[in-house]
């Protein structure tokens, strides 16, 4: 008995021995030499690995980064400019300070605001209903409101709004990695300057239609009027292919264009209510909430608003049968400006809000 | 127009197969060998089925619903085909809160705890039949002989391969002990020892007919388990037919027939291209023939398959079907 | 009867429902304002040359083929250009077309409009191709591939079999059908005119073996034609793939990633060789088509030969209208069509079917969990194994999708058609092609 012991014993030292000695030459042999400045600077990237510098994730970035001479195209968004200080202290670069960036949906085709054209059935994501036809919407351009970018989003920065079927921006949780840009097939998210407290100005349609089309497909389609460009005291308004772009860079948010907008395409966010008592419609959207609530709570009361307004039309909503409200909402659009202004206390707000 | 056209992919049409409607198509291929087992073990084996489908069936509907908290599927009829299979690898005589034991750990260990249908990666009746089998090994081989339909008392005994494995044990010749066991024709009809739902062969391979008919499942598996099994067995039985039992013997006694009909080929748990069919069931007929003729078990069926479960994930990694157009580029 | 010759691998029988077999082809006029898009084909866009305002007879070059791999677009009516304007196509996205106003129905003189057979061919072979390429000829089988291309064999390589694909294997239509049966001397001739622009000796006619009216036909007509054999085929989808197709006649696999011709075989529609042989012997540009239009609730299930450009309501209304309970409509078959949201579209050179689908069938079932039944696996003509590219799809796995050959389906849909789980393999599959092909693309952008 005790000779198995024995035995059992010395064969697994053996074993083990053995094992040990192959094990340190295998490792000798596929060593890495490897700059250790590359732990460095992985050390103090945040570990996300969302993948938004253009690399795979961490720790390629921080090889790029050692790599590199210049830091000119490196930039890891999560830890801004902050950590790209701290890499570049590292290695002994310049850091280049980029801005901080904010994802934000350029579209506004809410249930409300775009008829459904046919149903879509089949697997839940954007790139297939995209690759399939338009949508379910006659809108080419419009966000197809399956969720590509939610599932991209590492950062729960983006939410579906059962509400209007489109998706949400959390600006506080967004870090600017791009992915859901990548993931969007229509192009619909863009990357825009972080402004003082969230305030964002922007053009919330793509379309490329000529008005009277994009107006067909959607009520508060940009037609590419020019009114804002006009307008525009600080000339960040461009115009082309049918719309208004407003350079983020240039703008200095002072939301003339938003006013003259014939068509609601211009969202202003996160900015105090308006002093004019004229311009009733933006005041009555934009108090001073939380910016993490100021999307999800006021659609809800939007959505409540409407029904006590239009019960009506909504009902006949439901049935899919929205030609209606449409015609008359488009009506009252095509009216003057100040009439429009007038009469859009009651039921624009909801609109801006509800998207 | 008012009402709005459906857009969707091709293809605009869909097969008549349901999930539902398979699992019924096993069921019905297992009822000539459930009217066998009450033909042979009485009324028992009428009920017992019947409580071990309902007690799988529950069980399923309360874990999914308050363990997993999801949607209970129980309208895909696997539970019910879990449930006949585990009780058809049962004694007629199998106490009712053993039953129930081994549905539970069939169902809630041998399947949901992976997730449900589909994500299991051993036959679920199997785990409960083996956790009763090493839990309760008394009442699991005492096997009912079939008395016919009057008996309400069965007596109890060995299986055929109770029988043989005792016999080998105490060093007696196979040759010898062909008087104490059935004879083929026996087993084939099913005058044997054994669980409800094994003993007839001849009501399995009807079974098996209906399966290949109505495209259930493909000849692949059992065909390869039976002919592994018999090839294997008979090469033994030339070599040396003092120390083994006849090829034939082999393929009609114990679970083989269930085994491979009926267990070997649960969806879930088999490979999915017909060439790791085919490996599965020589790899199964092997590892049974080992256990038979080697193993502590006599029967080695249940512990082949689950063996061979656990392998296929592994088939289906490197086991790929032929492609379309391959050869010809090679060549 | 000769035996039933098939592919072996895969396959499905769905339920054939060719309720308008029996109805001969009609012509169906036009009137009003067509809208005749400028791409109907596979491969780079044909430009406009006419203009706003101007004048178009029929037959008349509306767009030209840029490139070699593009076709040509003529007028398939007569009147004014109203507009060059972006029009919806089937996928409810806009695309160019030229929008003519009718007006009359004028012919390009060149055009033979007699219904006089012309056998002998004249043309050489340089000429047929010519004339191919001229007329905007495509595969009308519904994948619009350019005709020429397929006549050029590239150097280096030789075609030895014509097959010609009458299989029609799709539940429902009847195009083909009607075409073999109704218009088969002409066939015939065309079958000779892509035999001499191959210059192949033997070519056979593949017919499922549910259409043994068109069998006897075509067998009577092609009896004293040397070199042209009618095939029967066993009835099983998708036999009209080209690869199934090729495998079936001739036994040669195309190999992955390869051409018909790599085997020595070329494959054209019976649609096609039509068009083939209106094109050459009556100077004929394709201008109109052979359409089904048909569904279990359509009052007229007919075929109806009209002019590329009609809008698809029309024929609708002309097979009795659409019918109340309509949920979806299908351009093309069940198995490969594809579903439209609008009806003001236009019926273009690829459009074999409209196919009416009332509201309980169109609805897919639930998805539900794979019970890996295997079913996707043994049905799948390619040896693909779908469950597994579907999975790959869901979890963004391309690069594996890859190597397992994703890019050889041929989409035919039997994978989605037979699942008892309703999954939606196809879907996903369609999704990892996408992907892989931008991977593709990219890795060759990079490489250059
Ligand atoms: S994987 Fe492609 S080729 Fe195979 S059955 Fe599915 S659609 Fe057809
Ligand atoms: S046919 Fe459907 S259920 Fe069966 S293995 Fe394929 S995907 Fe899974």
């Amino acid at each position: 008995m005790s000779d198995i012991v024995l035995y059992t014993v010395i064969s697994l030292t053996l074993l083990g021995i053995l094992a040990a000695v192959i094990l340190y030459f295998v490792a000798q042999k596929f060593k890495v030499v490897e700059d250790p400045r590359i732990d460095a600077v992985e050390e103090v990237l945040p570990h996300a690995n969302c993948g938004g510098c253009g690399y795979p994730g961490c720790r390629p970035f921080a090889e790029a980064c050692v790599k590199a001479d210049s830091l000119d195209d490196l930039f890891c968004p999560v830890g801004g400019n902050e950590v790209m200080a701290k890499v570049a202290e590292i290695l002994g670069l310049e850091a280049v300070e980029a801005e901080p960036r904010v994802a934000v949906i350029r579209c506004q085709g809410s249930y409300e605001h775009r008829p459904r054209t046919s149903r879509y059935e089949g697997a839940s994501t954007c790139a297939i209903e995209h690759a399939l036809y338009t949508g379910d919407t006659d809108c080419p351009y419009g966000c197809l409101g399956l969720g590509d970018c939610v599932a991209a989003c590492d950062f729960e920065a983006l939410f579906m709004d059962e509400k209007t079927g489109l998706p949400y921006v959390i600006d506080e949780n967004c870090v600017a990695c791009g992915a859901c840009v990548e993931a969007c097939p229509r192009d619909i998210i863009e990357l825009r300057k972080r402004n003082k407290r969230d305030r964002k100005i922007f053009v919330s349609c793509i379309n490329e239609e000529k008005g009277g089309v994009a107006r067909q497909y959607c009520k508060v389609a940009c037609i590419g009027c020019s009114k804002c460009f006009q307008v525009c005291p600080f000339d960040a308004i461009t115009m082309g292919n049918n719309l208004a772009f407003i350079d983020s860079d240039a703008c200095k948010l002072c939301r003339k264009c938003v006013v003259v907008c014939p068509t609601d395409s211009i969202l202003e966010i996160n900015f105090p209510p308006r002093k004019e008592p004229k311009e009733v419609k933006p005041a009555a959207a934009k108090k001073a909430v939380p910016p993490k609530q100021e999307k999800a709570a006021p659609a809800v009361a939007a959505a409540k608003e409407t029904v006590a307004v239009k019960e009506k039309e909504q009902e006949k909503e439901k049935k899919a049968e929205n030609i209606p409200a449409e015609e008359k909402a488009s009506e009252k659009d095509a009216g003057g400006e100040d009439e429009k202004k007038k009469e859009a206390g009651g039921s624009s707000p909801e609109e801006k809000k509800g998207s | 127009m008012d009402k709005l056209l459906t857009v969707s992919m091709s293809p605009h049409a869909h097969g008549r197969d349901t999930t539902p409607k398979l699992m019924l198509g096993v069921v019905i291929a297992l009822l000539p060998a459930w009217a066998a087992s009450v033909w042979f073990f009485g009324w028992g084996a009428l009920y017992v089925p019947v409580l071990s489908v309902l007690f799988s069936v529950i069980f399923e509907y309360l874990i999914a619903k308050y363990l997993l908290k999801k949607e209970p599927s129980i309208r895909d009829g696997s539970a019910v085909v879990t449930g006949l299979l585990l009780a058809f690898t049962l004694p007629v005589n199998i106490p009712v809160w053993i039953l129930a034991i081994g549905t539970l750990v069939a169902i809630g260990v041998g399947k949901m705890s992976f997730g449900g249908l589909g994500t299991n990666p051993f036959n679920p009746a199997l785990v409960g039949r083996v956790f009763l089998f090493i839990s309760f090994p008394v009442q699991m081989t005492s096997w009912p002989l079939p008395k016919g339909f009057a008996t309400a008392d069965a007596v109890t005994g060995a299986t055929p391969l109770g029988l043989l494995k005792e016999g080998m044990r105490q060093g007696e010749h196979v040759a010898n002990m062909v008087r104490e066991l059935p004879t083929n024709y026996d087993m084939f009809m099913g005058h044997m020892g054994g669980s409800m739902g094994e003993v007839a062969a001849v009501a399995l391979l009807l079974g098996f007919l209906y399966l290949l008919w109505r495209r259930i499942i493909t000849w692949h598996i059992p065909v390869t388990i039976l002919t592994t099994v018999f090839l294997f067995s008979g090469l033994m039985w030339l070599i040396n037919p003092a120390d083994n039992a006849s090829p034939v013997f082999h393929l009609l006694s114990g679970g083989l027939m269930l085994g491979a009909i009926f267990m070997a080929t649960d969806y879930v748990t088999s490979p999915m291209t017909p060439q790791g069919m085919v490996w599965y069931g020589v790899g199964i007929g092997l590892l049974t023939v080992i256990i038979r003729r080697w193993g502590a078990y006599p029967e080695g069926v249940q512990f082949a398959i689950l063996i061979m479960n656990a392998f296929v994930p592994l088939i289906n990694m490197y086991v790929k079907p032929k492609r379309f157009g391959e050869v010809k580029k090679n060549g | 009867m000769q035996k039933l010759k098939t592919f072996p691998k895969g396959g499905v029988h769905p339920p054939e429902h060719k309720l308008s077999a029996g109805s001969p082809i009609e012509t169906l006029p036009v009137s009003g304002r067509v809208a005749i898009p400028v791409v109907q084909h596979l491969g780079a866009p044909a430009e406009p040359v006419v203009q706003r305002g101007e004048e178009v007879k029929v037959g008349q070059l509306l767009a030209k083929g840029t490139g070699f791999v593009s076709a040509n677009v003529h007028a398939p009516v007569s009147g004014k250009v109203f507009r060059i304007d972006k029009k919806f196509d089937a996928s409810g996205y806009k695309r160019t077309s030229v929008i003519i106003d009718i007006n009359g129905d004028d012919w390009d003189p060149e055009i033979d409009r007699s219904t006089t057979l012309r056998k002998e061919i004249t043309a050489s072979r340089e000429e047929i191709i010519e004339k191919v390429q001229a007329a905007g000829i495509v595969g009308m089988g519904g994948a619009t591939f350019p005709t020429h291309v397929k006549l050029n064999v590239p150097r280096g390589k030789k075609a030895d079999i014509l097959i010609i694909n009458g299989v029609e294997c799709e539940p429902f239509l009847t195009a083909d059908h009607r075409l073999m049966l109704e218009r088969g001397e002409e066939l015939v001739v065309g079958i000779r005119i892509l035999m001499k622009a191959l210059a192949v000796t033997t070519a056979v006619i593949g017919i499922e073996n549910n259409k043994p009216d068109a069998i006897d036909h075509l067998t009577k007509l092609t009896a004293d034609e040397p070199g042209i054999t009618v095939q029967p085929l066993k009835v099983k989808y998708p036999q009209g793939g080209e690869k199934q197709l090729i495998k079936a006649i001739t036994g040669r696999e195309v190999p992955s990633g390869g051409l018909p011709v790599d085997v020595g075989a070329v494959v054209h529609n019976v649609g096609t060789t039509l068009a083939a042989y209106e094109a050459v012997q009556k100077n004929k540009p394709l201008i109109e088509r052979i359409v089904t239009v048909t569904g279990k609730s359509v009052a007229k299930p007919s075929n109806f030969l009209v002019r590329i450009g009609t809008p698809i309501s029309a024929l609708i209304d002309a097979a009795g209208g659409l019918p109340e309970d309509t949920g979806k409509v299908v351009l093309g078959g069940p198995m490969m069509g594809k579903a439209v949201s609008k009806l003001d579209i236009p019926v273009t050179k690829g459009t074999s079917g409209v196919l009416i689908i009332p509201d309980n069938e169109a609805h897919r079932a639930p998805v539900e969990p794979c019970i890996r039944c295997a079913k996707c696996v043994s049905v799948c003509p390619m040896g693909l194994e779908p469950y597994l590219l579907m999975d790959l799809g869901v979890y963004e796995k391309f690069e594996r999708a890859q190597n397992e050959r994703v890019m050889d389906c041929i989409e035919c849909g039997s994978c989605s058609y037979i699942c008892p789980a309703d999954r939606p393999l196809l879907d996903y599959i369609r999704l990892d092609k996408l992907r892989v092909g931008e991977m593709i693309r990219k890795a060759r952008q990079a490489a250059k």
